[in-house]
């Protein structure tokens, strides 16, 4: 019961960086577990280095306070690693209704060794805004590590892509 | 001021500051673009790249103060050891040059931690192969970013070739360092702890030879010089670097954001 509400919760506490998803969504949620009075939050986090880790924890602990279910600590597990595979469906649709291309399945990236391509060479990536496949990689980094930047060639809008990990 | 702590000397744990180490002060180096970077994206990618690598450097020196088993944190690690007791590789303490030279040290560095990674995701140590989980799959993302840069480079303009020519000369000097194995390598593959750097020598130079045809770079031959940071003996850079990261920590011991 109290770990179905915290999940309910879970899925009202924003993504800091991309404020379109839930952590949920996200799926940085492993487990909810309640150990006698606290709630123990799993999370994975995305990107070794990611800024908004530290941030994510404290808007967990806060969110489930705030709902009176409390006291709740959050426990970091890294493997199995954090994949872009594990962003819902919803979350890949709110992604796209906020104007970042959604990354695709990850599993053909990895069979792959090094291959060098150039900026557009990568363009297999849909427009958010228009749907066109034609378009090209501006940048291997946007705004954070987990995205890329790109830009139509057809509305010749500029938009970001979630990379697939 | 704080004084400095002292090192342990212990196989494993001198294996884990020989990752943790090479991802701390590379992203150090990497993170001196902020604001300095050719372009933009560039910029981004740069500080993007520092802050994986930081990630990674964190958590392996958190692993490594857990094993040493004295209480001391990323932190202290990070800080509080001096010039000798760091294990970084000397390739990545050289002062970053030009952006052709940061690229192609990012992708000489990206290929060998890529596939360190790779092998360290089956450790019998499961704190090390869950950081290597995680970590191999940006190492393969900075190896393609550095490797696309080497190629427009090195196959650009007689400018951006000539840059890269020498940049390429330079730090394959400091190559053989990579794949010297010791004492260290041993006993940590004995327990299955990670594998033997000299192993992993064949697969790099056949990745690096990929990079540099399609740059239409030739191979420079291997040089006889020895670097040693991977044992303690680091080059005249690294007391600088060191004063820069770490003059907060001395002065003002134990502060934070």
């Amino acid at each position: 019961m109290r770990c179905q509400q915290a999940w309910d919760v879970l899925d009202t506490v924003l993504d800091p960086e991309v404020p379109a998803l839930s952590v949920r969504e996200l799926g940085l949620v492993r487990d909810v577990v309640e150990r006698g009075d606290t709630l123990d939050i799993v999370l994975t986090p995305t990107y070794s280095g990611c800024p908004a880790t530290e941030v994510i924890e404290r808007s967990v602990i806060d969110a489930i306070d705030a709902a009176g279910i409390g006291p709740a600590r959050v426990t970091l597990q890294r493997a199995p690693a954090w994949t872009t595979d594990w962003i819902s469906e919803t979350g890949k649709r709110k992604l796209l209704e906020y104007g970042i291309a959604p990354p695709g399945p990850v599993a053909a990236e990895h069979a792959v060794t090094i291959r060098i391509v150039g900026r557009r060479a990568d363009a297999a990536i849909a427009c958010p805004r228009c749907g066109s496949h034609h378009t090209e990689r501006l940048s291997a980094f946007g705004s954070t590590a987990c995205k890329s930047l790109h830009r139509c060639l057809d509305c010749r809008e500029p938009f970001e892509h979630f990379k697939a990990i | 001021m704080q004084g400095s702590i002292d090192l342990d000397h212990r196989s494993a744990v001198q294996y884990l500051l020989r990752i943790g180490d090479t991802c701390l002060i590379l992203g150090q180096r990497l993170s001196e673009w902020c604001g300095h970077a050719p372009v933009l994206e560039e910029d981004i990618a740069m500080a993007n790249m520092a802050l994986d690598l930081i990630g990674q450097a964190r958590a392996v020196l958190t692993h490594a103060g857990a094993i040493e088993g004295r209480g001391r944190d990323e932190d202290q690690l990070a800080f509080l050891r001096d010039e000798r007791d760091y294990r970084n590789l000397t390739l990545v303490e050289l002062p970053r040059g030009d952006f052709a030279f940061t690229v192609m040290r990012n992708a000489m560095v990206a290929t060998l931690m890529k596939l360190l990674w790779e092998r360290l995701v089956d450790s019998s140590d499961e704190e090390l192969a869950g950081i290597a989980g995680k970590a191999v799959k940006e190492a393969r993302y900075h190896q393609q970013h550095a490797a696309d840069w080497v190629v427009r480079l090195g196959d650009g303009t007689a400018e951006s070739r000539r840059r890269t020519e020498a940049a390429l000369r330079e730090l394959w000097l400091y190559m053989p360092e990579l794949f010297e194995s010791d004492a260290v390598d041993d006993a940590c593959q004995a327990i299955a702890l990670g594998p033997r750097w000299i192993d992993l020598r064949e697969p790099w130079l056949a990745e690096m030879r990929s990079i540099l045809d399609e740059a239409t770079l030739a191979m420079p031959a291997e040089s006889a010089f020895r670097s040693s940071g991977k044992r303690g003996l680091h080059s005249e850079h690294m007391g600088y670097i060191l004063a820069d990261m770490q003059f907060l920590q001395r002065a003002f011991p134990g502060g934070v954001w």
